[in-house]
């Protein structure tokens, strides 16, 4: 069995240093590593294309990661929407562009779910990241950004089909989903980060004129009746019931602490929300 | 004949032949030897032995004898001195003491005195190999940044990419920590951040500076027009006409002005390698032909400078702490972290790579919990989650006072160690408590300063004096950054010493530090860090004396001008022609008391500027004072050496191109800086000492500073001084001799492979936890070197450096000092910003704080602006309308009160200045205040310079240049008012 080259990008370690990003330029600006790639222009590409969100609202919040490079997908559109067979696949599932053989087709650019092919104007060719293809047939373990990265947020696999599959279900691994799933080659780790939302809020208590935060108080989430979450205050009263699908709909926060009365909370939720500070 | 002098003759026969060999071998000999026509002779100093040498175009024919009309000798006392001196190897400091002693002359030109001795020793060193032959025609080089150290590929003399250097076979392990049944190893790698990665774009930038120019409108001989600087532009000219305007400069105004007329200074940094830093090739030249300094403020320490050291000493770490082993410490012991004023993922401790990062992580994996108190939902805050404060910036210590009052009144600190290891608390207990002032510090009391919630800080307060808790302040953990440059800095650094002392500092999991300093690396194997002065020679102005003035043999050089011009005054030096500084000075608690005045006493005003390195509008406060300066006639005449046209370089009346270090020669250590921050490599998990390869020839006509240094010393006749007769390369290797690096790597093998890593040391000799030794009450044990013998109050090594030898409180030296100084009482007090809320007209006009801390992505001034790819990091800089804007970050409720939108651009502003900025609208900063990194390296006023809007992004010429406190040289940038709003394009003022 030949091996295939997959990434896995896992958000929790990812803090947006942004090496993974600069490594692409490095290699590709300036470089043309032909038959995979003409070089990069200077400015107005991001092969590796690091998405930014923020959640929730001052103080609560969390910030996400979401490096995007091509996802080599299996069921490529691109490869369907180019012309005189300009896009192939390789062996170890690489997905190229043949920038000479795809000159003027700018149709590429477009076809593809994730946003992650470029035009290049002076060119007139589609462009995007190629895994490093060039340093790999030349014995380098792994592409350019995944060498550069110093939390280990990228990982490069060089591995069976069939390992991939069990990594996946062992690491609980989700790809980025798009109107429907072309089998990318780029895996992620803790995408819920990025793509869910979270309840928060600061419970406190007033107690002869003296404000305290309210910790230990068990805060359980329902949803149409049903439980979907239990969460427990921290010292500062602070809970945050997370991974909660977006625009997902009205959700009951019931509040229970021994040593006080309970209080329930309804919850519209479309994005990310902090509920401020709740006296109970 | 003697014998000794037949064996002369010998050797000078084989020197001979040997150019023909070299010159075949070597091509860059080759073309050193095209390099000069003229006729040279090794000669004894009686005529009884010679041989002259005959150079033309290339070819080298000899002849024994004395030759009468030799451009240049070589002159020995006597046979046993020249083959002391001329016998490989080449022995550096005989060659120094017989120079010194007049027992071996260089007789001829300045050009032929500093080439003759280079190409002899090049004679013996030519045809040397470095670097790795890769296929293709690609070779593979080392070199090091200020961020760490990185693998070169280059093809056809281009450097086709940079990468970070992964450790091989022959690298040595790294370190493992066992802590709660787990083991914790870093990766076998050296991590670099992001202004790293973005090098190849810098040294090919369109703003590289590639021949020398001259303002249009500036004649040295006619009109010099000063008012055109910043405005006028610029004509290509030789480097012969470079220099003999700039050496006949150097000349006139020593002539006509006397002591002390020449003003030189650099940023903050440097291209990274001893021999090319900023205190070492620069230092040489200007101690070699005298010059006022500009004097550093403690820029990122302040607070702890001018405050902390009183408290707990610390003068040789500018009053910061130390942190030797607080990795493992807290990794073992620590149940909390603190990261109060500290982005560690931002600032990457300074120098350290993405080195840390790795660390924290594994402290969150163990379920450590997370504080941070920080305006800013900062990086490391993003990073590790946990629990978020955003006080209002400049007041977070009353946040600290509050604690400590929760503290007090429900008994959660360490009693016994504050009654034996502390002084003055009682006094201080008693102003927490309201007993002296009549208002206690409690949580609600610190509500109206902060905005932060009582019960909040009822919280933090518990969780603190119940867990083993690790204080992280500043960017390093016990120093750095952040809260210290602010109004309020010295309160703020002080109040941080005092929680820290409340809690038992030095006991197992209860220290100050943030995982970015303290790893287990070895100590004890001697590198010099760039503090020690590289090829200096200067004693006096750096910290040569600690290692390296006894170990590589090298000429002392010293300044003879005692001018110095405080940094952050420069503006009112010429524009005033008075101002007033205080020193920054490591050695003792007591240097920062004695001010001194500009002029000093029977010295010239300043008339010319040699202005070296990057730009001070990003990095200085109210910048545009800089700007207006420049402009001034009292400046006669302006240089700038500098790699970019960027920031300042646009005022100079002549620009020399400099090169980067990949286009040069260097030798040096990641993060090692010695000096104020010892052992700073502490922070690294693997040691890296590089050899720093010459990857590609200079860009353009673009030289290295050492070259453009030696090429004026030429023209000014004193060549010999600067140069003592060695290349870059053989300062390197005369470094490298006085190093430890030779006991475990040849010369050769460095010269080929380009770095060595220090192997970490057996778990067994780790150094002992940082203030360990003070909690238990024994002498200092940690492998620190200071303070020196005669500050310590008792014996050597017994206590701290205060003189009581305790954590003080109310501190003796400010008592003996100026005990009734309002500004710095001997106590540490809530005292409130000069600049801030409480300051109603200006709050009324200007309601936002504006905080401006460590620049994230670039490094000050590096890597920002000159087209850099780092301007396309979403982050740093906004690409609007086909410019890249810097950024700042405004609330959103701010923002949409305003009218603005994500990436609107916006006029930030206050009295001082204008700054055009890309708005990123967030939640990571709280209302009431924004957020914009300091120093752009662009400054482009769109009017007159100094006086109109910026839209570079210098947002430094909005910050105020008020010192903290009359009595020092500081900065308080982050306590600015501003206002902001929509920008519609126009042009006007502020």
């Amino acid at each position: 069995m030949v091996k295939k080259a997959y990434m896995i990008i896992d958000l929790d370690l990812c803090i947006d240093c942004n090496n993974c990003f600069l490594a692409c330029k490095d290699e590709f600006v300036d470089n043309q590593w032909l038959p995979t790639s003409l070089a990069q222009p200077r400015h107005g590409q991001r092969w590796m294309n690091i998405m930014r969100k923020e959640r929730g609202q001052f103080p609560l919040i969390s910030v996400a990661y979401l490096p995007t490079p091509c996802m080599h997908c299996e069921n490529a559109d691109c490869m369907v929407a180019a012309e005189n067979d300009a896009i192939y696949r390789r062996d170890d599932g690489i997905v190229i562009i043949d920038p000479v053989k795809a000159k003027g087709q700018k149709a590429i650019v477009d076809s593809c779910p994730y946003g992650v092919i470029w035009w290049n104007e002076e060119e007139q060719i589609p462009q995007k990241c190629t895994f490093c293809a060039h340093l790999l047939d030349d014995g380098w373990e792994a592409p350019r950004c995944v060498q550069a990265c110093a939390t280990g947020a990228l990982v490069f696999k060089s591995v069976e089909e069939k390992e991939m599959e069990k990594i996946v279900a062992d690491e609980n691994l989700k790809v980025l989903n798009t109107d429907y799933n072309p089998d990318p080659h780029v895996y992620y780790k803790n995408l819920q980060r990025y793509t869910h939302c979270f309840i928060g809020g600061s419970l406190a208590v007033k107690k002869n004129g003296i404000t305290d935060c309210l910790a230990g108080a068990t805060i359980t989430l329902y949803k149409g009746g049903e439980e979907v979450g239990v969460e427990i205050s921290d010292a500062y009263g602070d809970f945050k019931a997370d991974h909660l699908k977006p625009n997902s709909g009205s959700y009951l926060l019931e509040i229970k602490h021994p040593d006080h009365e309970s209080k329930t909370q309804e919850v519209d939720l479309n994005t990310s929300i902090n509920l401020g500070t709740i006296w109970i | 004949m003697s014998f000794k002098k037949l064996v002369l003759e010998f050797l000078l026969f084989g020197l001979s032949k040997l150019f023909g060999i070299q010159a075949f071998r070597d091509s860059s000999f080759r073309d050193r030897l095209k390099e000069k026509n003229c006729i040279a002779q090794i000669k004894l100093m009686d005529d009884s032995v010679g041989r002259y040498f005959i150079f033309q175009d290339g070819i080298v024919k000899s002849q024994r004898g004395v030759h009468h009309e030799a451009d240049i000798s070589m002159i020995f006392a006597s046979a046993e001195v020249a083959l002391e001196l001329i016998t490989p190897p080449v022995d550096s400091l005989a060659q120094i003491n017989a120079a010194k002693n007049f027992q071996f002359v260089l007789d001829g030109p300045e050009d032929l005195i500093s080439w003759l001795p280079v190409t002899l020793i090049n004679l013996l060193s030519a045809g040397a190999k470095y670097g790795v032959d890769l296929d293709g025609g690609v070779k593979r080089f080392v070199n090091n940044t200020n961020g760490g150290p990185v693998y070169v590929y280059v093809k056809d003399d281009k450097i086709i990419r940079i990468t970070p250097i992964e450790f091989g076979d022959d690298d040595p392990e790294p370190w493992t920590i066992e802590a709660r049944g787990r083991k914790f190893t870093p990766p076998r790698k050296a991590t670099v951040p992001s202004y790293t990665m973005t090098f190849k774009s810098m040294v090919y930038s369109p703003d590289r500076l590639l021949y020398p120019m001259k303002r249009v409108d500036f004649d040295p001989k006619g009109e010099r027009n000063p008012q055109n600087r910043g405005v006028s532009g610029y004509e290509r000219i030789t480097w012969e006409e470079a220099l003999d305007i700039v050496s006949g400069e150097i000349k006139r105004v020593r002539k006509e002005h006397g002591k002390g007329a020449i003003l030189s200074g650099s940023g903050s940094h440097h291209l990274w390698g001893w021999i090319g830093y900023w205190l070492s090739t620069h230092r040489r030249f200007m101690n070699t032909i005298g010059y006022s300094m500009v004097d550093h403020n403690p820029d990122s320490w302040e607070g702890w400078y001018w405050g902390a050291m009183h408290h707990w000493g610390h003068s040789s770490r500018l009053g910061g702490g130390d942190s030797y082993s607080t990795v493992e410490d807290a990794l073992k012991e620590c149940e909390m972290m603190i990261f109060w004023s500290s982005d560690p993922e931002a600032t990457s401790g300074v120098y350290g790579g993405l080195e840390g990062s790795i660390r924290r992580l594994w402290l969150k994996d163990l379920g450590v919990k997370m504080v941070h108190i920080d305006p800013f939902y900062n990086h490391t805050a993003g990073m590790l989650e946990g629990k978020w404060f955003a006080p209002r910036p400049a007041t977070s210590h009353a946040m600290a006072y509050a604690i400590a009052y929760v503290w007090i009144t429900e008994g959660l600190y360490d009693k016994e160690y504050i009654d034996t290891r502390t002084t003055g608390f009682d006094e201080w207990k008693a102003y927490v408590l309201g007993e002296t002032d009549g208002i206690p510090k409690t949580p609600e009391w610190q509500e109206s300063e902060t905005t932060i919630a009582a019960k909040d800080i009822r919280a933090l307060a518990r969780e603190w004096g119940t867990k083993k808790t690790y204080l992280g302040c500043g960017g390093l953990g016990a120093n750095f950054g952040g809260a210290c440059r602010s109004a309020t800095g010295i309160e703020w650094a002080r109040a941080m010493v005092y929680l820290a002392a409340m809690q038992g500092l030095g006991k197992p999991g209860q220290n100050m530090g943030n995982m970015q300093w303290g790893t287990p690396v070895d100590h004890r194997f001697f590198f010099p860090g760039y503090a020690e002065g590289g090829m200096s020679g200067d004693l006096a102005g750096t910290a040569a004396g600690l290692n390296m003035f006894q170990r590589m043999p090298n000429l002392p050089s010293m300044n003879t001008s005692y001018q110095r011009v405080p940094r952050l005054k420069i503006p009112e030096a010429i524009l005033d022609g008075e101002c007033e500084g205080y020193p920054t000075d490591s050695k003792t608690i007591e240097g920062q008391f004695l001010g001194y005045r500009y002029p000093a006493p029977g010295h010239s005003k300043i008339r010319m500027y040699y202005k070296y390195g990057g730009s001070h509008f990003g990095t200085m406060s109210d910048s545009n004072r800089y700007a207006r300066a420049y402009r001034s006639d009292e400046l006669e005449f302006v240089v700038n050496q500098a790699i970019w046209n960027e920031g300042e370089t646009k005022f100079a009346d002549v620009i020399l191109p400099a090169c980067t270090n990949f286009e040069r020669w260097d030798i040096g250590e990641w993060a090692n800086t010695s000096g104020y921050l010892f052992h700073a490599y502490g922070q690294l998990n693997h040691r890296v000492i590089t050899l720093q390869h010459k990857c590609i020839e200079p860009l353009g006509e673009s030289k290295s500073d050492y070259q453009i240094f030696l090429e004026l010393s030429e023209l000014l006749g004193v060549s010999n001084p600067f140069a003592e007769g060695t290349d870059e390369l053989g300062w390197c290797k005369r470094m490298f001799d006085g190093t430890d690096l030779p006991k475990v790597i040849s010369w050769k093998k460095i010269m080929k492979k380009g770095y060595y890593v220090v192997p970490a040391p057996p778990e067994n000799q780790r150094p002992p936890v940082a203030y360990r030794w003070f909690a238990e009450g024994r002498k200092k044990d940690v492998p620190d070197m200071s303070p020196l013998p005669g500050d310590y109050a008792g014996e050597y090594g017994e206590g701290l450096q205060t003189q009581s030898g305790k954590i003080e409180f109310v501190s003796s030296s400010l008592n003996r000092y100026d005990p009734d100084d309002p500004e710095r009482p001997p106590m540490g007090q809530y005292i409130k910003s000069w600049e801030g809320h409480h300051t109603s007209d200006l709050y009324g006009k200007y309601p936002l704080h504006l905080i401006t801390p460590h620049v994230r992505h670039s490094f000050h001034t590096m890597g920002d602006g000159k087209d850099s790819f780092l301007n396309d990091v979403k982050d740093h800089r906004v690409l609007i309308d086909d410019y890249y804007y810097w950024i700042v970050r405004i609330n959103n409720q701010d923002a949409e009160s305003r009218g603005i939108k994500m990436h609107d651009l916006v006029k930030v502003y206050n009295d001082r200045g204008a700054v055009i900025c890309a708005a990123q609208t967030t939640e990571r900063m709280p209302p009431g205040s924004v957020h914009s990194y300091q120093a752009s390296a662009v400054y482009e006023p769109i009017g007159e310079p100094g006086n109109s809007p910026d839209k570079g992004g210098c947002v430094n010429t909005l910050t105020p240049s008020r010192s903290i406190i009359k009595k020092s040289h500081s900065t308080a940038s982050n306590s600015c008012l501003v206002q902001v709003e929509k920008w519609n394009g126009e042009e006007g003022g502020w």
